[in-house]
């Protein structure tokens, strides 16, 4: 078996190693690219206080809102509570913690973290209760905050196709958050719709090469729709 | 007569011009799409990562992998382009989007803008805003003049927390189309038949009023 075969055949080998109290960053936009089965499966190890980076959290009874009704979730980092009752209802109980983080805001922290550098200064959120009590800065005269890199003990990230070496395509705009998520976990798991043979995805158009990838697992999708607009047909 | 939701959408799509890109934010920004004039292009963004968003598929096109910002089902047009959030973000902070429309639930005189969160009520999150709002010179802010109680929403000063700071010069309300300028309203244009004395008393920030406002062309 080769070194780079990441290919794991049950969730919990997928999960293994996740514990109470670790952060977890998700890709994934609204339902959209989401990790549906790695998710489930955080739910049914029970792991409590986990800290969870990721630009939603999905709806009340799919995707990471799974995790919000069985109270596994510590704190969410996230730049919008939108639809999901739950959330809204934890923050304001105050069951949950919240950091509202702008969305570029959170893509970049989530990049920077997986590239190495621990921080950047952005003009997002001067002026705001985002940048209260961070360092400001000015550049050719105007003030720009300092934001910090994040990095998850776990990645979670949801691809269209994948390979045995870790390479990843997303498709279309369920690719969002995934790319950067993928770079920036110690531990970084793969849910792909189809895994390919080695050689099948053409090396120019992969979106995140193996290296940022540990685990690649095939899962069946639901891929559920919030909200299910049309055109009439002419 | 106020501006209904479409007209708004009418008004602001004046202000497309051939070329443009385009980033319309959830709700009457996105209605902007169904007036683009005629013989003009413009390429919409879509800040979860998609250049090129098309209209709503038909029930035979549906995707759940193509969505817009807002989570609705969309299409991607000839020239479209998918990208990551980090990609995203570069364009909107870098810059390179040419006009953004958002909505607001508050406005103020310094080019304040309130519009993710009503403290112990309400959160829904600040998204995209933030970084929208901070990236873009070109913005329009689309909300109603007053909230239905009639409570002004251009205000001297936001009174929820704010999303940016000195960073809004044009307003759409259903009732006017303001300018702000050294920390004022300008009333530019009011919406037919909605009389200056209406925007006044429905302003609560200092508005600066010209002999001549004209109704706006829809």
């Amino acid at each position: 078996m080769s070194g780079f075969n990441k290919v794991v055949s049950s969730y919990a080998d997928a999960m293994d190693g996740l514990q109470d109290g670790m952060t977890v960053l998700a890709g994934g936009f609204g339902l959209c690219g989401i990790q549906e089965n790695l998710i489930n499966e955080i739910k049914r190890l029970g792991v409590k206080n986990l800290t969870v980076v990721s630009n939603n959290c999905g709806v009340t009874d799919f995707g990471l809102g799974i995790l919000l009704e069985s109270k596994q979730i510590k704190k969410m980092i996230s730049s919008y509570v939108g639809e999901n009752q739950t959330f809204m209802d934890q923050l304001l109980a105050d069951e949950l913690e919240v950091e509202l983080t702008p969305q570029g805001t959170l893509a970049e922290k989530m990049r920077a973290g997986g590239a190495g550098i621990p921080g950047f200064y952005t003009a997002t959120g001067v002026g705001t209760e985002v940048g209260n009590g961070k360092e400001v800065k000015e550049f050719n005269g105007r003030d720009y905050i300092l934001e910090e890199a994040i990095t998850g003990d776990f990645a979670i990230v949801k691809a269209w196709k994948g390979d045995h070496f870790g390479n990843l395509v997303y498709r279309q705009t369920a690719q969002n958050f995934n790319p950067m998520a993928a770079t920036a976990g110690k531990i970084t798991v793969a849910e792909v719709e189809e895994l390919v043979e080695p050689g099948e995805l053409d090396p120019n158009f992969i979106h995140t090469p193996g290296i940022y990838v540990n685990r690649v697992i095939q899962g069946e999708f639901e891929k559920r729709i919030e909200f299910r607009t049309v055109t009439e047909e002419a | 007569m106020a501006l209904s939701r479409e007209q708004l959408a009418m008004r602001v799509a004046k202000e497309l011009k051939d070329g443009y890109y385009v980033n319309l934010g959830i709700g009457i920004p996105t209605l902007v799409s169904n007036y683009v004039p005629e013989g003009i292009e413009v390429m919409l963004q879509s800040e979860n990562g998609l250049l090129g968003m098309g209209p709503f598929p038909v029930e035979r096109e549906i995707d759940a992998d193509l969505i817009n910002a807002g989570k609705q089902t969309v299409t991607a047009i000839k020239g479209a382009s998918f990208f990551s959030s980090a990609d995203s973000f570069a364009m909107i902070r870098g810059g390179h989007v040419d006009l953004t429309v958002l909505g607001a639930f508050e406005v103020d005189v310094h080019g304040n803008i309130a519009s993710y969160m009503i403290p112990g009520k309400l959160i829904k999150g600040m998204g995209g805003a933030m970084d929208l709002v901070a990236g873009a010179d070109n913005i329009i802010v689309t909300m109603t003049h007053a909230s239905k109680h009639g409570e002004p929403k251009l205000l001297p000063q936001c009174t929820l927390p704010l999303t940016g700071a000195a960073c809004i010069k044009r307003v759409l309300t259903d009732l006017a189309f303001i300018e702000i300028k050294d920390g004022k309203f300008h009333l530019l244009e009011r919406a037919p038949g909605v009389s200056v004395e209406e925007i006044q008393k429905l302003t609560a920030g200092e508005l600066v009023v010209p002999d001549n406002v004209p109704e706006m062309d829809l």
